[in-house]
């Protein structure tokens, strides 16, 4: 399924991080899943949640340059050979990923991968059409 | 050590201002005849060129200001029609605040003699090999220092900027004996030939630095660095280049070349004249040049002047060294950087102007960083969309400044403002 990423910048200084996850847990957001991308200069957090646009919004109001972007969350089996089939679709429809990340499920035996891809409604109309894979929502 | 003109530079107070008020009574009449901006704000002061009957009734004539010359860009304050013109040289600075300078024959002339000043009380003589490493070009740097070099009669090496393997070699294989550059590409020079071992081939006896203020703790290094006794000279386009004043073995300040350049100091918030040894607003009238000449112009840059005897005998009034300015100009290895620039670069590329400079000397090399505020405008999810835009503004800095900053992206407002008003400059070098 889309879900929608809370993207921010973070500074490469002591303590950024910190502040923006102590501000989330303030207003009781769950944070189902996160990867951050580092440069030597700086970071950019990227997190999925029960409550992205809330997230978005306290995260701009405390002063942080944030911005949410839909990203493809897929569920698969934790199994060799699983993302591998996905990536493979996606090489041959000549789809690009962006970045993904991935974590693992609280069902047995099960992960999801989430994927930054250009157009992530025609990633899913393809990941369906293949049947072999359940695009999944992870928000329980 | 030598004089180039002897008569000029050793020449008595009351001779140099009857020479000076004869000088500047002709060039009034010639800049009201023929300088249209400057006959205005004669007039608009009720001054009159039979107003001016010597060098004291000079607090008389209005001020030249940087803005009036980029008001009459470019050929408002050109005194003579282009035929009698040879030579254009311009600042560093960007369209917004770029001057160009007209030369004629003579104003070479003068102009050089400056710079020949300079060489010869540097210890400069036909005997020596005087590597010129200024910029060659739009700069006045290397052309100016180019046509010291000659006058004096010293072999000139015109290496330009730039390429300091190439300089090192040249110095060392042709025994230069003089240098002339920035003092911080001395210091650069200086650390580069210790690195290639080449410090005991070096044959330099002095050098002449300018372009930028450096510190006195700064000249010992260098010195030390490249075995030679280190000069400081002063100039500004606008003038004519460097050579408006230089400094003698006493190493205590610039005699100015005041037949030619008129120095004042005034204050910069009132505009009146100060007496000697008192600090304020560096201001010159030229009182020979022909193309361009400019009367009362203010400098921007903050020293005292002084008339005290000098132990080389010289009695060109002296200008300490630079003090700071009365604007937010910047000079940055040699470059005029003013922030104002740095704003019109993020504007331009559709940014809000949030941004902070700072500049520091690490191992007498400026450094320069432009942090800049992340904004929503700037900010992906994706790293390399940001580091394409951080690249555009690099580029886009690059190219309006003619120099590099390094562009760091910063979390929003980290950069301090103090009573609404954000501080934009930072400049750590101690000078």
């Amino acid at each position: 399924m889309i879900m929608d990423q809370v993207s921010v910048f973070v500074e490469n200084k002591p303590g950024a991080l910190s502040e923006i996850t102590g501000a989330l847990a303030e207003a009781g957001i769950d944070l189902k899943a996160f990867t951050v991308a580092d440069t030597s200069e700086f970071g950019i957090l990227r997190f999925l949640s029960d409550a992205p646009k809330k997230a978005l919004a306290l995260l701009k109001m405390a002063g942080w340059v944030a911005s949410l972007t839909p990203v493809v969350a897929v569920k698969m089996s934790d199994e060799p050979g699983s993302l591998a089939k996905v990536l493979k679709l996606f090489a041959e429809a000549d789809v690009q990923v962006e970045y993904m990340y991935a974590f693992v499920a609280q069902e047995e035996g099960q992960a999801y991968v989430v994927f930054r891809v250009a157009d992530p409604d025609g990633a899913v109309a393809l990941l369906e059409s293949s049947g072999a894979i359940t695009v999944a929502s992870i928000a329980k | 050590m030598g004089y180039y003109q002897e008569q000029i530079e050793t020449m008595g107070r009351d001779e140099m201002s009857a020479l000076q008020s004869e000088r500047l009574v002709k060039q009034v009449q010639h800049v009201y005849k023929n300088v249209a901006p400057y006959r205005k704000k004669m007039e608009d002061l009720g001054v009159e060129p039979g107003d001016i009957k010597g060098i004291e009734d000079i607090e008389k004539l209005p001020f030249t200001t940087k803005d009036d010359l980029k008001d009459a860009y470019p050929y408002g304050f050109l005194a003579l029609p282009l035929k009698d013109c040879v030579r254009i040289q311009s600042t560093s600075g960007t369209t917004g605040k770029r001057v160009v300078a007209f030369y004629t024959l003579h104003d070479i002339d003068v102009w050089e003699d400056g710079c020949a000043r300079a060489i010869a009380a540097a210890g400069g003589t036909n005997e020596d090999v005087c590597h010129v490493c200024y910029g060659y070009g739009l700069f006045t740097g290397g052309p100016g220092l180019n046509g010291g070099s000659h006058k004096v009669g010293c072999l000139t090496l015109p290496m330009s900027s730039g390429n300091t393997e190439r300089q090192l070699t040249f110095m060392t294989d042709l025994e230069a004996t003089i240098l002339c550059c920035t003092p911080s590409y001395a210091a650069f020079l200086g650390e580069s030939a210790h690195k290639e071992g080449l410090t005991d081939k070096l044959k330099l006896k002095a050098g002449i630095f300018g372009a930028e203020a450096w510190s006195e703790e700064m000249r010992r290094d260098i010195e030390k660095a490249l075995g030679l006794k280190a000069y400081d000279i002063y100039g500004l386009t606008e003038i004519c280049g460097p050579g408006v004043s230089f400094e003698c073995e006493e190493q205590t300040g610039m005699h100015v070349c005041e037949d030619h350049f008129f120095p004042e100091i005034i204050d910069p918030s009132t505009g009146a004249q100060q007496p000697l040894n008192t600090k304020g607003e560096l201001v010159f009238s030229c009182i020979t040049k022909e193309a361009f000449p400019l009367l009362r112009y203010r400098t921007r840059d903050i020293t005292m002047l002084t008339q005290d005897p000098c132990s080389c005998g010289r009695t060109l009034t002296k200008m300490r060294r630079l003090m700071g300015r009365t604007d937010d100009m910047l000079i940055i290895r040699g470059v005029n950087v003013f922030p104002s620039q740095i704003e019109a670069v993020l504007v331009g590329q559709g940014y809000p102007a949030n941004y902070l400079i700072v500049v520091d000397r690490v191992n007498h090399t400026d450094t320069f960083e432009v942090q800049v505020e992340m904004t929503d405008e700037m900010f992906s999810d994706e790293v390399k969309l940001i580091e394409k835009r951080e690249a555009e503004l690099l580029a886009g800095m690059k190219s309006m400044l003619g120099i590099s900053p390094k562009v760091s992206l910063v979390a929003p407002r980290t950069i301090t403002r103090s009573e609404g008003k954000a501080v934009r400059v930072i400049d750590k070098r101690k000078i």
